[in-house]
Formats: C-alpha cells, structure tokens, sequence
C-alpha cells in the first residue's frame, strides 16, 4: 500500500478532540501509552485546553509476554504526576489491535489510586481483539494483514505520520 | 571465550561478575534502573513482573543491607522471596554447597541470590546449573570472597552517573582496603568499562593487591595526592574482621594516613561527591563531618541500590 494511502494523523487527532470534547468532564485527564499514544496525548491536551499535565505510561513491568519475550530492551519512565484517585481517565494509544497493552495499561494505572473510569481513545483499531476491550473514541477502522503493522512516527519537526511495515 | 553469564545470544542470564561485561550490557541495566526508581514512589510500591516466581536468599555470610535490598527489590516485582540462613542450617550439618542448591531446586527455585565468602561459588552454582540442564534457573552475585560485588558495583554507577551524567571526563579515586574489596574490583572494572578518564587506586602498599595496575588503575600510595582534582570519591570500609595483624601498625594509624576529613576532602574537585558501601567505620576510614556532609550520596546510594537490583533480577529472569 503506498503511503499516500494512509490517512493524515495530524487531521485524526483533531477529529479525535473533537469526539473526546463533548464528553469531558472537570475531572478528566489523559494518560498516554509509550510512544505514539503520548505524543497524541500531548495534541489532545492542547487541542482539549487541559490544564492537567498528561500521565505517561509504559507497560513493559505489565506485559503479560515477560515469561516468553522478557523485559522490553528500551523502556521509558511511567510518569502519573496527578493523583488518579476519583479522576475520569482517557487512556490514549495509537493503535488498538489485541488489546493486551490496554490491558496492561489498566493494571499498572490501578497501582496508582482508583479512578472514577477509564476509557479508551484511539487513532485507529485494526481489530483481531483478544479480550473484551473496545474504544470509546476512534477515528479509524482499518483491515491489516496479520505481517503488517501501522507505526505512528513523529518526523524532525514533531509532526505525526502513519508508515505501514509488513515482517517478514 | 564463553562468557558463563550470558546465554547463546549474548544475553544477561545470570550476574556474576562486571568483569567481562560489555559496555551495553551494564548501560542497560542502569537504563532499566532509573524506571523502576517510580516505582517505589507509588500507591502500591510493586509492578507484577516475577509474580509467582521464588527468589532464594542464600547468605553463606552475613549482611545486613545487601539481602535487605534484595529481598525488597523482589518483592517489588512481586516474586515470592525465601531468606535462608544457610550457615545456621544445613550446612552446619555438612550438606555440600551443591547438594543445597539441588534441594532448592527440587522446590522449584526460580533464582538464587548468593553471598559467600569463597570467591567464584556463585560461579560453581550457575556452572552446576548448566551441567544439570536447569539454565533457567538464575544466579545473582551478592558478594564473593575478595572477587566481586556486582550488584554494588553497578549501584555505585548508577549513583554516579546520576550526578555527573557521563562517565568520560571523571576522575575517580577507589580508597581503602582495596585488597579485601570485592566492591573494589568491581567498581574499577565497571569504571574502565564505562570509560571513566582516570580511576585512581588509593591505598597503603599492604592493602593493594598484586599487580593491581593491571586493572587499569593508577596506584596513589599518598591519600592527599589520591583524591586531589577528583570527582568522585570512594571510601572502603576497613575490613578488620579480614585483617591479620601484619597489615596494618593500627587502625589509629591507619585513620591517621587514610582516613577522609574535611581538610583532605577540600583538596577534591569543589563538586565531588563522597560514596561509601557501607557499613562505616566513623572515625575510621570517614569522619563524620564528611560522612553527614553535603558531598556525601551515601543514603542515595541505598536507595538507587534497589532500583538496580530490580532491573538486575527482571533483566537475567527474562533472558
């Protein structure tokens, strides 16, 4: 599939406000799950004008793989710097796929307080779910082949763009 | 040359010794360490990684902090963690070293973490492992004899590392009883690995051990010309329970020549920072003026200790 066939993610995160909007709450504050789901979480805030910082979550000390794949190379810090007890969480990915990193996002979040909720807001769901996990707000339903996969990257100047890879 | 403790792909499967350890290896495990430092800042102080496996303390010698920070470090991955007294137990029955590790397994251990005070027995254990085709079962150095210390000796980067940032332009000073220093050893080969500009072995000649220029350090026999210009500074604790008469006239004398005051401190860069493994002698090896001071990262270095051992044991469980 050639690239201009993949769709802006710069104009799917402003759609993605746009759906999170007229469901925010005062207690509403958005977590970003390493790496494309803090770098949308982050044009979530400002497009949303929360003035709560986003949490930062990495699930590689959740991952329900460790006994096969051990601990993830390159890990980044988990930051929460608001206290999740009581809030209106939206848990931010890029991609939802089998929902096992929702998963593990949920646990390691609970590690911190008991929120009032968590939902889930995605730039695109390619299915093939393995637990009962679905998104509350997405902006793009797409099919994939089971040696392809969507990678959300950020060029020199930050802005978002989807690269299709196909493993061999 | 076979590296017994890294597996077929060049992976950490045990730590026995930083002797030998790829630059890559050891930056790794402080990478990880500095994401689990979080973790202790938490609601609930525990991630899920070693849920359900068994940690074996085995202290064939005694201490006090090292299986402390072990035994939290383990249960903040969630592992199950079992303190054996061995040298009350079933050694003091004559059970073999091996035949207790044979036991253990039999209980279905998951990793040993040893402290013993013959050099290379963790070694012996990660070796009988192999030969007994239980590779996945893991061996964590926690101190043998003079050889090794790893886990201090990455603590002590980690510590390092998080206030001066980079090791390349750092003058070091390892000072003490270097020839009874496990944490010696391993902090100077740690620090040649990681490229440290200059590590100065500081010592009377009776402390030193043979050829120790060899590991890369350079030999101040004079305290003041040792730590003069450096950044960081290394105090050892005289080890008295080690020391057989002929070494040393006494440790006043010994306190008098070696020992950190804040006169010989002020001739160190103004930034440097003073470390101590621990346990001190206070009046000894460090005055307390230094010990209490603003230079001194000696409860840092408690702390950092347990982030390191966690990515320590969640590194060699996953591989």
């Amino acid at each position: 599939m050639p690239l201009t066939d993949l769709p802006d993610a710069e104009a799917q995160c402003a759609e993605l406000a746009e759906l999170i909007r007229p469901k925010l709450s005062p207690d509403t504050a958005l977590v970003g799950i390493h790496s494309g789901g803090v770098w949308i979480a982050r044009r979530l805030r400002e497009l949303l004008g929360l003035s709560d910082e986003i949490g930062l979550i990495d699930v590689s000390f959740y991952r329900d793989d460790f006994g096969e794949k051990g601990l993830h190379p390159q890990i980044k810090p988990t930051s929460i710097p608001f206290d999740v007890e009581g809030r209106a969480l939206i848990l931010v990915d890029d991609v939802l796929y089998t929902g096992r990193t929702t998963r593990a996002a949920i646990n390691e979040l609970f590690d911190y307080g008991r929120p009032a909720s968590i939902q889930l807001a995605v730039l695109a769901d390619r299915g093939g779910r393995e637990l009962p996990i679905c998104a509350e707000f997405c902006t793009w339903q797409v099919d994939l082949d089971a040696d392809e996969e969507l990678v959300l990257e950020a060029d020199a100047s930050a802005h978002l763009q989807w690269r299709l890879a196909r493993h061999a | 040359m076979h590296n017994p403790q890294l597996n077929a792909h060049g992976e950490l499967t045990h730590l026995l010794s930083i002797d030998g350890l790829p630059r890559e290896v050891l930056t790794h495990i402080l990478d990880t360490a500095s994401n689990f430092l979080e973790v202790s800042d938490r609601d609930v102080k525990k991630v899920p990684l070693l849920r359900g496996k068994s940690v074996f303390n085995l202290f064939f010698e005694n201490s006090t902090r090292t299986r402390t920070t072990f035994e939290i470090a383990a249960k903040r991955l969630s592992a199950d963690v079992i303190n054996l007294d061995v040298s009350r137990s079933s050694t003091a029955k004559g059970e073999t070293l091996l035949d207790t590790i044979d036991n253990l397994v039999a209980m279905h251990a998951d990793m040993f973490v040893v402290r013993h005070a013959a050099s290379g027995a963790p070694y012996l254990i990660a070796d009988h492992l192999r030969r007994v085709g239980r590779d996945d079962v893991h061996v964590v150095n926690a101190g043998d004899g003079r050889h090794a210390h790893p886990t201090q000796g990455l603590l002590d980067m980690y510590t390092i590392r998080h206030y001066k940032k980079d090791f390349t332009n750092l003058t070091v000073a390892v000072v003490g009883d270097i020839l009874h220093s496990r944490v010696a050893r391993s902090d100077i080969h740690a620090l040649t690995t990681l490229g440290a500009a200059e590590v100065r072995a500081v010592a009377p000649k009776t402390l030193l051990p043979t050829a120790v220029e060899k590991m890369g350090v350079r030999v101040c026999l004079n305290l003041a010309e040792g730590i003069k210009d450096c950044d960081v500074i290394i105090m050892l604790r005289l080890q008295n329970e080690r020391m057989n008469g002929t070494l040393l006239p006494s440790a006043g004398e010994y306190s008098r020549c070696y020992g950190l005051t804040p006169e010989i401190l002020a001739l160190a860069k103004p930034d440097a920072i003073v470390m101590h493994p621990g346990p001190m002698n206070r009046g000894v090896e460090i005055d307390s003026e230094v010990a209490d001071g603003p230079q001194a990262v000696i409860l840092p270095q408690v702390t950092f200790g347990i982030a390191v051992r966690m990515a320590v044991m969640s590194i060699v469980a996953g591989n």
